[in-house]
Order: C-alpha cells, then sequence, then structure tokens
C-alpha cells in the first residue's frame, strides 16, 4: 500500500477544508503512516468473491409519502447562524463559480 | 428517606410512585450529588437545572391528579452530549460546536420525555465520539470514579462516570467501536449496545452512520432492560430504523435462565496483549455460565482479526464525509470572518480551530481512503471484509446462541498513558468492534475486579441480530449470581467520592 | 475568427446535454418541506433541509415514481437494485457540504429520444437518469453584477435546498454536423415536452425547473480520437442551448485551427452576448469521493411496481405528433412547424369542435403565429380560445364573412373585444350582400372611372377588377367580392 507523502497530505488536507499548521503536517504524516499500515491488513484476504456490506440492517424501500409538514421558523432555522442578514445566512464571499 | 442516590432505578421509579419521595426530591438529591463531585469526576458539560427540576415537578403533578406514570417516571438520566436536545446547548465535545443550541429534539430525547424520565444533564465525551478514554474531549477529562487518575473509558466516559459515580442512575451513550461497552466495563456498570436500527438516529449527531447506535448505561441489567424499552422502537424520520416489534428485553430479564444455553468463548477476542486480570475475571464468569446450566464451547470466528483495520477505514471514512457540514456557514463555530478570508478560506481556518488532533486524524485518513484511486484498495476493501465478518458471526450462531469474550482487554488505564500513540489507543475497541460491524446486539457487564489492581473488569455477551433479549437473559443470569457470590453488587465496592 | 461553415469544413462536433429537472413534488426530496416556489427566504427549511447536526434524510416515494416514469417515457431499462451516493464537495450553498445523489447505480440507464429535425428523425441517446437533491440559493452581495467577482460577501437562502432534482444524461451525439446547434436545441424542446407530458414537472426553465448544462467537443474530421470536452452552464432557454453550442463550436475552432488545445473546463454563457466565458478548470477536477450513502437503504423497485407505473405513461409528445399528422394530412415539416410554434394543442381542440384540419391549421400557423411572434409568445399563451377560432371558421364557412373580414374580427377577438360574433355586431363587420346596398356603392364606383368602365363594356371583363376594387375599398372590405364582381358585370354589359 502506498505511502502519504507530503504532497498527497496536503492534497487530502485541502479536500477536507483543513488548514494544517506545519508541525501538525509532519506529525499527521508520521502518524497516518502508522495507520495506513495498520488497515492494510485488509489487503492480506482474497476478497475478489466477497460482495461489500453497506448496511447490516436488511432495509430496502424504506420511503415516506409526498405530503408536506411543518418546517422550522426562518427564527429557529437562523438561530445557529454565525452571521444572518435579511433572514438569509450571511457567509464570506466565495471564490468559485459551482 | 435513604439516600435516593443510592437507588436503582426501578427502586428510583417505585418510590416516586408509591408517593415516598417525589421526583423533584428525587432530582435535587442527584442535583446535590453532582454539586459534590463532579468537580472532581467532570462527567457533566451542561447541568440542566431548570429543565431538570420542571420535569420532575411535571412528573408529580402528573401522578397527584392520578395520571398513569411510565416505569420510568422521575428518573434522572445523563444523555451524552451527541445527542440533540431542543434549546440545551450540545457540543459532541468539539469546541466547534461551543454555544450551539440544537432547534430540535432527537428521537431519543423525544422518547425519554415521552416516559417521564428526568434528564439532568449533557455528558462529557471524546470529541464527535472518537476515542476510548474521554481524553479527546476539549472540554477536559473526565475521571474513573473507582480511581480518579485513570480514564473513565470511551466515548461516553461522562455517562458511564455519571452512573459509576451514582450522578443518575441511568444514562444514554452512543457505541459506534466500543463506546457504551468498553465505559461500562472500566467503570463496572452495565451498557448496552443494541442490535443496529433498534434505536433512532435522528438527531444523534453522526460519526459513523453505518455503525453508530445509542443505547442504555446502569448500575443493574434490569434498569438497561427498562431503559432499552424506553429508548427502541421504529422511527420514520430514520431510514435505518428497524420496522419490525422490539424483542422483550424486560422479560428477558425477568426470565433469567441459562439451561441449556449454548455459549460460545470467542477464540480471536482472548489472546496477547490482554490483562491477566482480565482473563481470570473472565474465565471465572465463563466457568459460572457453565454451573448454571448453559453449555459452553469455544468458537472461531477468524476474520475477527481484521475488524480493527476494516473498521478504522470505515469509521473514519464515514466520518470524513458527515462532519464536512461543520463549515462555519449555518452554525457552530466561525474563525476568520474579517472580510479578506473568502468562505473557503474560512471553513478551513474554523475547521483547523475546531477540531482536535484525533478527530483531524480520523478526516484525515478517511478522506485518503476515499479519494480517487484508494476507494478499492481502502474503503472499499474495508465494506467486504464486514460482510466476511458478518458470516463469521452467522456460522458462529449456528451453533451457539451466544458468544462471549472480555469487553476490552484492558481495566483502566491511566490518564495521559496512550494519548500519543493512537494505534494503543484504538487496541481497547478490539473486542467490540466485531458487533458493530456486523450490526448485532453486545452488552458489558460487571464480573469482577481485577486481582491485580483492583479496578473493574466488563464481560461482553454478543447476540445475533433483533435477538437483544437474550443479551437480557444472559446478563441477569449472570449478574444474579456474581452479585451472589460477592454478596452485593459490585459497585458498592466503588470507593466513597 | 472563424466562421461557422470553416469551423463545419474541419471538425466535427460531438455534443452532449446534462439536463436538471426540478420534481414538481409538494415536499422535499428527503423531508416534508414545502416545495413551493417564490416563499420568503429561509421558511421551508428543517434540521434534514439545513443540514444540521444529527439531522437524517427519508426519500420521498413520489420522486421515485416520477423518476421511474421519465425512465420509461425515454425508453430506459429500471434498475433493479439501486442506491443513494455521497458526493463529497464543499460549498456554502451545500447543507451537508455532500449532495446526496447517485453515482455508479443510476435509477434508469440506457435509454433515448427521438427528435425530429427538417423532417429527419434523430436518435439522441439516453446514458442514464438519476435522482439527486438541489442546492440552496446565494445571492453574492457587494459587487456590481450581483455575480461571484467583486462580492464581498453572500446571503444564503437554503429553501431550494434539497428539493428533487433529477439529472438525465445523454450520451454524446455525433453525426449532426452543421445542426448540432438545432439538434441540441430540438432536444431539449422534446424532452421539455415529454416531461410536460408526464406531468412530473412545470419544467420552466426562466424559473430554474429545468436547467441544462452544454458539453462540446470538435474531432477533426476522419480523427478515431475524440476532442477534448468543455462544460457550458447557465444555459437558460432553448434559444440559448442553440447559441451555446454554435458559439462553441467557433470557439473552439478557433482555439484549434490556430494551433492551440482546448483545456477541459467549465465555462458560463451569457445570455446577452450569446457567448460563454471561462470558469473554473476541470483539469484540476475535484474528488468526490462517491461512496453509498449510509443513511438510506437501497431501492429496489419490484417489477411489478415499474409495470403499474408504466400504465400511467401518457401518449408520448413524439408518438402524439405522428398520429395528428396522419389524421390531418399535413407534412411532416408543417407538424414541426405547428410544433415548434406551440400550436399543436390549439388546433387539436379545434379540430375536436368539428373544424376541418387544414382550416384549423391555415389560422393557427398563420395569422395567429404571426401575431405570438409579434408578441414574444407561444401561440397557445394569445388570448383566443379553439371555440372562438371554430365559431370564425364557421362564420366564413357561412358566407358571413369572408377572408379579409375574418382576419379583422380574429385581431379583435384577440385585442380582446370579444367573441367573434359580439365583434362582427359591434363593429358590423358581416358581409354586404344585400345588393340595394351595393348598387350605390357599385353606381358611385362606375361614375368615378367612366375609363375603366367603357373598357368592361367593350369586353375587357379582367378591367372589372379595377372597380370591384373600389368598391371593396368604399364599403371597407365589407362587400361580397364575388357578388360585386356580379353585379359589377351586369351593369357595365354590352347590351345594359
Amino acid at each position: 500500500m502506498a505511502n502519504i507523502d507530503r504532497d498527497q497530505l496536503l492534497h487530502v488536507a485541502r479536500l477536507a477544508r483543513l488548514e494544517l499548521r506545519e508541525e501538525e503536517v509532519e506529525r499527521l504524516g508520521a502518524q497516518l503512516n502508522d495507520i495506513l499500515a495498520a488497515v492494510s491488513k485488509v489487503s492480506e484476504l482474497d476478497l475478489s468473491d466477497v460482495p461489500p456490506t453497506s448496511h447490516s440492517v436488511p432495509l430496502t424501500n424504506v420511503f415516506r409519502a409526498d405530503v408536506v409538514a411543518p418546517s422550522l421558523s426562518p427564527e429557529a432555522a437562523l438561530s445557529g447562524a454565525p452571521a444572518a442578514e435579511d433572514q438569509r445566512f450571511r457567509v464570506p464571499r466565495m471564490l468559485d463559480e459551482e | 428517606m435513604g439516600d435516593l442516590t443510592r437507588l436503582t432505578a426501578a427502586q428510583t421509579a417505585a418510590v416516586v410512585a408509591s408517593g415516598e419521595a417525589s421526583a423533584v426530591d428525587v432530582t435535587r438529591a442527584h442535583l446535590e450529588r453532582i454539586d459534590a463531585i463532579d468537580a472532581s469526576v467532570h462527567a457533566f458539560l451542561h447541568v440542566d437545572v431548570d429543565g431538570a427540576l420542571t420535569a420532575a415537578a411535571n412528573v408529580d403533578a402528573k401522578r397527584a391528579a392520578g395520571e398513569h406514570l411510565g416505569a420510568l417516571a422521575g428518573v434522572p438520566l445523563a444523555l451524552k452530549d451527541v445527542l440533540t436536545m431542543n434549546g440545551v446547548p450540545t457540543t459532541c465535545g468539539s469546541k466547534i460546536l461551543e454555544g450551539w443550541r440544537p432547534p430540535y429534539d432527537s428521537t431519543v430525547v423525544r422518547k425519554l420525555r415521552e416516559a417521564d424520565v428526568v434528564i439532568i444533564g449533557k455528558t462529557n465525551m471524546d470529541e464527535f465520539a472518537m476515542g476510548s478514554s474521554t481524553e479527546n474531549s476539549a472540554y477536559g477529562v473526565t475521571r474513573n470514579p473507582w480511581d480518579l487518575t485513570r480514564i473513565p473509558g470511551g466515548s461516553s466516559g461522562g455517562s458511564s462516570a455519571a452512573v459509576a459515580g451514582f450522578e443518575a442512575p441511568l444514562a444514554i451513550g452512543t457505541d459506534t467501536g466500543g463506546s457504551i461497552r468498553q465505559p461500562a466495563a472500566v467503570t463496572g456498570i452495565v451498557g448496552v449496545k443494541p442490535t443496529y436500527g433498534a434505536v433512532s438516529r435522528y438527531g444523534l449527531i453522526a460519526f459513523s452512520s453505518s455503525l453508530d447506535q445509542a443505547g442504555p448505561f446502569a448500575r443493574t441489567v434490569f434498569d438497561a432492560a427498562l431503559l432499552h424499552a424506553a429508548i427502541a422502537g421504529h422511527d420514520p424520520l430514520d431510514s435505518t430504523s428497524i420496522d419490525a416489534a422490539v424483542p422483550d428485553v424486560v422479560a428477558a430479564t425477568q426470565h433469567a435462565d441459562v439451561r441449556g444455553l449454548r455459549v460460545g468463548v470467542v477464540r480471536e477476542l482472548n489472546g496477547a496483549g490482554y490483562d491477566a486480570g482480565v482473563r481470570q475475571r473472565f474465565s471465572e464468569a465463563v466457568d459460572l455460565l457453565a454451573e448454571l446450566g448453559a453449555s459452553v464451547g469455544e468458537v472461531s470466528c477468524p476474520h475477527f482479526d481484521y475488524a480493527m483495520p476494516a473498521y478504522y477505514l470505515i469509521a473514519p471514512s464515514e466520518c470524513s464525509s458527515n462532519l464536512a457540514r461543520f463549515d462555519a456557514m449555518r452554525f457552530g463555530l466561525r474563525i476568520g470572518d474579517d472580510g479578506a478570508h473568502s468562505a473557503e478560506e474560512v471553513m478551513a481556518l474554523t475547521r483547523a480551530a475546531g477540531f482536535g488532533a484525533e478527530v483531524k486524524r480520523r478526516i484525515m485518513l478517511g478522506t485518503y481512503a476515499l479519494s480517487s484511486g484508494y476507494y478499492d484498495a481502502y474503503y472499499g476493501s474495508a465494506q467486504k471484509v464486514r460482510t466476511l465478518i458478518t458470516r463469521d458471526f452467522a456460522a458462529a450462531f449456528e451453533n451457539f446462541d451466544v458468544l462471549v469474550s472480555p469487553t476490552t482487554p484492558t481495566t483502566a488505564f491511566p490518564i495521559g498513558e496512550r494519548t500519543d500513540d493512537p494505534l494503543k489507543m484504538y487496541l481497547a475497541d478490539l473486542d467490540t468492534i466485531p458487533s458493530n460491524l456486523a450490526g448485532n446486539a453486545a452488552m458489558s457487564l460487571p464480573c469482577g475486579l481485577s486481582p491485580d489492581d483492583g479496578l473493574p473488569v466488563g464481560f461482553q455477551v454478543m447476540a445475533p441480530a433483533m435477538a437483544d433479549d437474550r443479551l437480557y437473559r444472559v446478563g441477569a443470569a449472570l449478574e444474579a449470581a456474581l452479585n451472589d457470590r460477592w454478596g452485593a453488587p459490585l459497585i458498592d465496592q466503588a470507593p466513597a467520592l | 475568427m472563424t466562421t461557422y461553415d470553416d469551423a463545419l469544413a474541419n471538425f466535427e462536433p460531438v455534443f452532449g446535454l446534462e439536463t436538471h429537472v426540478e420534481l414538481g413534488t409538494v415536499s422535499k426530496m428527503f423531508c416534508g418541506c414545502s416545495t413551493t416556489f417564490g416563499a420568503a427566504p429561509n421558511t421551508h427549511t428543517c434540521p434534514t433541509c439545513l443540514g444540521l447536526p444529527g439531522s437524517l434524510p427519508v426519500t420521498n416515494a413520489m420522486a421515485i415514481e416520477s423518476t421511474i416514469r421519465i425512465g420509461l417515457a425515454l425508453h430506459c431499462t429500471i434498475a433493479s437494485w439501486c442506491r443513494f451516493a455521497r458526493k463529497n464537495y464543499f460549498y456554502p450553498d451545500m447543507p451537508k457540504n455532500f449532495q446526496i445523489s447517485q453515482y455508479d447505480e443510476p435509477l434508469c440507464i440506457d435509454g433515448y429520444l427521438d427528435v425530429e429535425i427538417n423532417g429527419e428523425v434523430v436518435r439522441v441517446g439516453i446514458e442514464r437518469v438519476h435522482l439527486e437533491e438541489d442546492t440552496g440559493k446565494s445571492l453574492h452581495v457587494g459587487g456590481s453584477t450581483g455575480r461571484i467577482h467583486g462580492a464581498t460577501h453572500s446571503l444564503v437562502d437554503y429553501n431550494r435546498a434539497g428539493i428533487p432534482l433529477v439529472e438525465i444524461v445523454t450520451k454524446p451525439v455525433p453525426g449532426t454536423g452543421a445542426l448540432a446547434p438545432e439538434v441540441a436545441r430540438a432536444y431539449v424542446t422534446e424532452l421539455r415536452e415529454t416531461l410536460r407530458a408526464l406531468d412530473v414537472s412545470d419544467v420552466r426553465m426562466e424559473e430554474g425547473s429545468l436547467r441544462c448544462d452544454v458539453n462540446l467537443s470538435l474531432n477533426a474530421i476522419g480523427a478515431s480520437e475524440w476532442g477534448t470536452r468543455s462544460e457550458t452552464k447557465n444555459v437558460n432557454s432553448l434559444r440559448s442551448v442553440e447559441r451555446a453550442v454554435r458559439s462553441e463550436i467557433e470557439r473552439q475552432a478557433d482555439v484549434l485551427s490556430s494551433g492551440g488545445r482546448v483545456k477541459q473546463e467549465t465555462r458560463h454563457f451569457h445570455e446577452d452576448s450569446g457567448l460563454s466565458t471561462s470558469g473554473r478548470s476541470k483539469e484540476q477536477a475535484e474528488d468526490y469521493r462517491y461512496f453509498p450513502e449510509p443513511d438510506l437503504v437501497p431501492i429496489a423497485p419490484s417489477a411489478d411496481w415499474v409495470e403499474a407505473l408504466r400504465a400511467t405513461l401518457p401518449e408520448l409528445p413524439f408518438d402524439r405528433r405522428r398520429r395528428l399528422r396522419d389524421e390531418w394530412g399535413i407534412s411532416v415539416l408543417d407538424m414541426q412547424s405547428a410544433s415548434n410554434a406551440g400550436a399543436v394543442n390549439s388546433i387539436e381542440a379545434t379540430v375536436a369542435l368539428g373544424v376541418a384540419a387544414r382550416d384549423a391549421f391555415k389560422w393557427w400557423m398563420g395569422e395567429l403565429a404571426r401575431q405570438a411572434n409579434e408578441r414574444g409568445v407561444e401561440v397557445g399563451e394569445l388570448p383566443i380560445t379553439p371555440a372562438q377560432v371554430a365559431r370564425l371558421v364557421a362564420l366564413v364557412d357561412a358566407g358571413t364573412l369572408n377572408d379579409k373580414l375574418a382576419r379583422q374580427v380574429l385581431d379583435a377577438v384577440v385585442a380582446g373585444e370579444g367573441d367573434p360574433d359580439a365583434v362582427v355586431a359591434a363593429r358590423g363587420l358581416a358581409v354586404v350582400s344585400d345588393d340595394g346596398a351595393l348598387g350605390q356603392a357599385i353606381d358611385a364606383a362606375i361614375a368615378a372611372d367612366p375609363e375603366v368602365a367603357q373598357k368592361v363594356r367593350d369586353g375587357k371583363i379582367a378591367a372589372a377588377g379595377a372597380l370591384v376594387g373600389a368598391v371593396m375599398k368604399a364599403t371597407r372590405g365589407q362587400a361580397d367580392a364575388a357578388r360585386v364582381r356580379e353585379l359589377v358585370l351586369e351593369r357595365l354589359a354590352p347590351d345594359a
């Protein structure tokens, strides 16, 4: 299994929106590689004919009817907002168009 | 009226129902106990004095009006700070949620309120349920009531310590890799992870969605059964909620006969690295079950050796996604919003400041395991190992009604002993993780104090999914026999605080 | 600048379309919040669609049904077992910073939609149809354009977050050559008509319930490898679909012809200029880290359920147009025009009232289409009903109106003056066929133009036309022209 190098680490941190301090980068890198080595044990097994389990509960087709239920009041919805304006969540300027 | 805090939940409900004590008096007694010892134990992050007294007063009013009271009416309960309660601070042990008051109740809380349980406060936990010692809390450690220099287990350490310290007769925790059972084991009380899907996850702040499950802490198996029955049941707000009758765990507790029951000792869950004292007390308990008429054998579940690696791929992967919502935009901590930083930068700065080291580790690990090119080798493989573990359990349950093991390899280790070694910390979950991966039910109950250090040892019982009642049948039988042997419940031997 | 023709001479365009359709369910995809458009901000939110900690999704059954019906209408195979997946990326309008969508297990796959272009049928392959949830909406504040550039902050409304979205992805469409823009437009048009017939969405592009992304690459003619693909977003009308394809063909051809390399990127289309500008580079593609959604259980539509839904499908627009074309006896191109003008329903309704198809077609596609064009609306949106048109035709058939008068009455009806009969009475527009009244006008015309009158007397019958014209003018077109001609010829007969 691959070792995570510094560039990959920074890439992963960016994907996860985590701003790491330099000393964190080093420490995390070492710890992650240790953990990866340990979890890589799963590759010792022959898994070629084994189906994956994503749910341990054997349910399918769990639905709700298309019916309107009460929403939160806007005050409740915005109650935790770090900033609000005009009944909307105020967020810092975005860089990227999505 | 003697010390109200020394009563079991069942006894508490009885005195309230009979009028011997008011629910308000019961709540006050526990609030006083918290005042007296929680500065040392630090089980609680938030004590809801007003809410608890109001709920208690409500119970008294109902009683006075002749209304029907449920089996747990007036009983104080400590709630792990990972479940939402409308208007009450919920932190998940993290700085990123400091001050956040959810605008809605979790289903577990709704059911507890409907049962007239008095929720006395929110308990400390490893941040976002990641940890085995509660040392990962951003709000300080919780200490084991048996020895204040030691960990109470994790991640539900606060809930476990609260019950073991008589600050409440009942608590709710959550168990993703052992976070109810392991704390119960190291604090000498009963902890249960119900079948996955038995208890609603609506309002349970997610760590690993396919593994998380809320469950009861109590000082007796019967108390745990009462609480289990109160919180279990189908919830239309949770798509993974089982839509079938809850097994009658209370009845099972009252018919605690293990004669003819086939008990399998799992070979892979009792080996090198286990404390001698733990192995001894475990083995004595197994022998006791045999004496009680159970037929005991050994069983091998060969893929259990791969359970830890699989878990430490699945859980971080799911959590890396679940924790993405903590981004400073809609709730919680916000850092760096000074006009100079973009939204993307504020997200990154906030998450860096708001998350602790273990959480960051797991987010990074999970993000990597899911990333392009690595999915098949890591997450994909782990999900397949999960299938093999489920098959191992199924095969074992063909020949045995329950499986048993020590709950955790050691007794409570000292605070600070493993904080620099994540992998060593993860070893505490060796015995508990397989049941999370397979989704079946498991319980830990105290089986003695280690002869080496006098600290509690936990005995784990595992049952197939939907057969939670078997846990209670075996647990109650063993508990009764052990209490006979000890002359009194084990918790009575805990040092006075 | 490369012209379009130059581009097509050297390159072969391959396009694809990704269309997002907001379903018309009353509640959201994973929670019970209302989906009504235009509510005050953040009044239709709850812990689930806000992504609050602890919240969980529960799937809307109607959304599943609608998606299956869309798949069936597009001749897809419906999955017997599939799951939702998490698409992970961070953006402030995404409450959970992942979108519940579908990845490698879509609900419907491998279908097609036939479109008609210049009388030919083009089969557009459908790769997949899947379900996902919509995001919130951001208002960018502080800049001059309301867009992201220059904004100081943004305000987010999550009312839209969680509304069910169906994503329909075509297979790449090669081989359309110069007609690529028209085919793309025809596809979206046909898709919209089909979705409307299914009654699963109000499909209003201007309101955002139907959104298109246009993918385009150019292959060097005869090349085996496909060129680099760009994606153009913000294509908000049918006209924009066509223009986006056209402008992107020209742009890419320009780049390639001058020796450059087409970047794999996302572009933003501008209605006003008809051109697109560069957005995010897709070279550094976001890694979405898809995995099966653990909070939702698999969807396994039974064969019975799918067949029951198949039975609810209406006659599809493509099939209906074929049938009506045959019934009305009109050409493929005429039918296409009628469809493009949005006149088919009106014509059908008029025919149902007993009007000959030919007449119904003539009125709706002639005068009324012209008026609709002038007003910039679809024919069916004009304030005139099939019943009124039917009455008009009846009046012409009865001889009460001639063609010219009928046109005047039509205009008046559209202008809101009332039903045809009311207009005729109010304006006195009925054909004048009373010989007495006509006689006066005829005498006056003859007197006014003695030279022409003499020509007629001398045998030049054709010259009568001028006199008939004069009478028509004098009677403001209300005379029965044929009768006038008869009377003029009688008056000016050689032996009169």
